[in-house]
């Protein structure tokens, strides 16, 4: 199911982003401990472990919420340990959250709209009023990718009212509007119904196509199996497994790690054993 | 026009733009207590620049207002660095500093307060109101108004979706500095003289009210919230002493009905015409 056309077939493979020894404390709970795994150009990883492995964290740290202790994050072959999250954005790197954070008084289109604040550079693009514009071209963009990635709402409906599910896609698209090199997802699948799962990860797919790297947090081992073609897991800010998604089943660390902590609110119970 | 309902249209108009000052730092998620001190610098300034300099009004109006913008885009960067609470005192401190300033400087009257010459005709109030007034709506219209708002809804997720929070909050607050400083301005020449102890705690709290009451979603809650404040006192005039007993069980009514302000995002979606049709094409068919 791996796509040729991706990357650069098998002759070059860049890394799209390059976590090494990356180690981070709260206090004395270590999240992150000497944390090392490449993401190349175009792939679709997952990052899974139990709950509380860190999993949450690592995007915090890669997307810059909190600075590291120890080690390097690079995207694209540059540094950004110490850039701002926003100056991260701009160098490519785009995120969701956990817990949905759309902007409850802003509608569906300004939501997405607002995700276009780094494309909009310079004072001209600030200062225009996208709200009385109907034809402007942001808006245009943004309701296009409405449109791809079957949010069929009102786009100025307020999103308080809206179902999970339809919150959840419009949160993806936001974070697509900076034209990401590489997106983040947490747990996008969360409290998805299983067709509106099956959509996003077509819709996925379809803009990994493009050329986007994903790097994709999930308990739903489904839509993992689905979508990524390479996992690593966390354990306890450590990293256990990275290596092809068919093998993370039957790996004995992988398995002592879900067994050990195992949890009943699991989605899918069977899919380690 | 008789002179009453001229000097409650020149009171309702100061009041607009002062509020509208409050509003706009409010927008991005800043409560400004300090909103007398930025009245009393706008003020004191065209007193200064139109009285002891002798300079027109045409210039020392704007002056005025750019003064008091600047020392808001000053004030930002020490103010803008406290969170919640703290930056509401941290404002609150900056108005009592300035009013005490002004007390004890001689130059500008200390305790006698200030003459300011030249006073204004009611058109040019009602022209400030109303470019101030189209000016904020059209800030809310833009991508730096979507910023402010989204800053105000979830900082964090902000910064994070890559909007320069810092920038944009004092951006907002210096544009709210210059329109309180207008406001300021236009009192001292509306009414031809100025005293520090006008500008006081209590002047910063009512027009904090004005935009708290009136809703802080939109640019119709300021117009709103002054209308409330500037027309209703009058009207209770004739319940005598108890028409602050009144005012205040009915702010609080306010308060408890609708927490967000009288004027909501929800409300102006669902009264603006586009949505009107469309409610109006889904019943019809
Ligand atoms: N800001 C913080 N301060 C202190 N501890 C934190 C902070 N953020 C996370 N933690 C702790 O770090 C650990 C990892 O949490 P994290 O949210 O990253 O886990 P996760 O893998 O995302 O879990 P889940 O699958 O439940 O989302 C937890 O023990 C958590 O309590
Ligand atoms: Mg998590």
């Amino acid at each position: 199911m791996v796509g040729a056309p991706r990357g650069g077939g098998e002759l070059i493979v860049t890394t799209a982003l390059s976590v090494t020894n990356v180690t981070k404390r709260f206090g004395g709970l270590t999240v992150a401990d000497n944390v090392s795994f490449d993401v190349p150009q175009g792939a679709r990883m997952a990052l899974i472990g139990p709950n509380g492995a860190g999993k949450t964290t690592l995007f915090n740290l890669i997307s810059g919420v909190h600075k590291i202790d120890a080690g390097s994050i690079t995207l694209d072959g540059k540094e950004i340990k110490d850039l701002a999250p926003r100056t991260r954005v701009h160098a490519g790197l785009s995120r969701s959250f956990q817990n949905i954070r759309l902007m409850p008084h802003l509608s569906v289109i300004e939501n997405i709209m607002l995700g276009q604040h780094t494309q909009a550079s310079g004072l001209g693009a600030l200062l225009q009023p996208i709200a009385w514009q109907r034809k402007s071209i942001w808006r245009e963009r943004a309701i296009e990718s409405m449109h791809s990635a079957g949010i069929k709402v009102d786009p100025d409906a307020s999103v308080g009212g809206l179902p999970y599910g339809v919150r959840k896609k419009i949160e993806v698209v936001r974070a697509l509007m900076s034209r990401p090199r590489l997106l983040m997802l947490d747990e996008p699948a969360a409290g998805l119904n299983p067709r509106e799962t099956a959509e996003l990860s077509a819709f996925l797919k379809a803009v990994a196509w493009e050329g986007l790297t994903l790097l994709v947090v999930e308990h739903d081992m489904s839509f993992v199996n689905d979508l990524c073609e390479h996992t690593v897991v966390l354990n306890f800010g450590r990293l256990i497994y990275n290596g092809p998604t068919a093998g993370v089943h039957v790996d004995p660390q992988v398995r002592e790690a879900y067994l050990g902590t195992r949890k009943s609110d699991k989605k899918e119970p069977s899919h380690v054993a | 026009m008789s002179g009453y309902l001229a000097g409650t249209l020149a009171i309702l108009c100061i009041n607009l733009i002062f509020a509208y000052g409050i509003f706009v730092s409010a927008a991005a998620g800043q409560i400004n207590l300090g909103g007398a001190g930025f009245q009393a610098i706008g003020a004191y300034a065209t007193g200064f620049i139109a009285g002891t300099l002798g300079l027109p009004v045409w210039f020392s109006i704007p002056a005025a207002a750019t003064i008091s913008a600047f020392i808001g885009f000053l004030i930002a960067f020490p103010v803008l660095r406290t969170r919640g609470v703290y930056l509401v005192l941290a404002t609150f401190a900056f108005g009592e500093v300035v009013s005490g300033f002004l007390l004890h400087t001689d130059t500008f009257g200390g305790a006698m307060g200030m003459v300011v010459p030249v006073h204004i005709e009611l058109w040019v109030l009602m022209l400030c109101a109303i470019v101030v007034t189209l000016l904020t709506f059209y800030l809310m219209a833009t991508r730096l108004g979507l910023a402010m708002r989204s800053i105000n809804d979830d900082e964090e997720a902000t910064v994070v979706i890559g909007v320069n929070v810092r920038a944009v909050q004092v951006a907002a607050f210096t544009i709210g500095g210059a329109f309180t400083g207008l406001s300021g301005a236009l009192y001292a020449h509306n009414y031809g003289f100025v005293e520090a102890q006008y500008f006081n705690a209590l002047l910063s709290i009512y027009v904090l009210l004005f935009v708290l009451i009136g809703g802080a979603q939109t640019a119709w809650g300021p117009l709103a919230g002054s209308l409330f404040f500037t027309v209703l006192p009058e009207l209770f005039r004739v319940g005598g002493a108890w028409r602050y007993v009144i005012f205040g069980v009915l702010i609080v009514l306010m308060m408890v009905i609708r927490p967000e302000g009288m004027v909501t995002r929800d409300l102006v979606r669902k009264l603006s015409p586009r949505q009107w049709w469309a409610r109006r094409a889904a019943v019809g068919s």
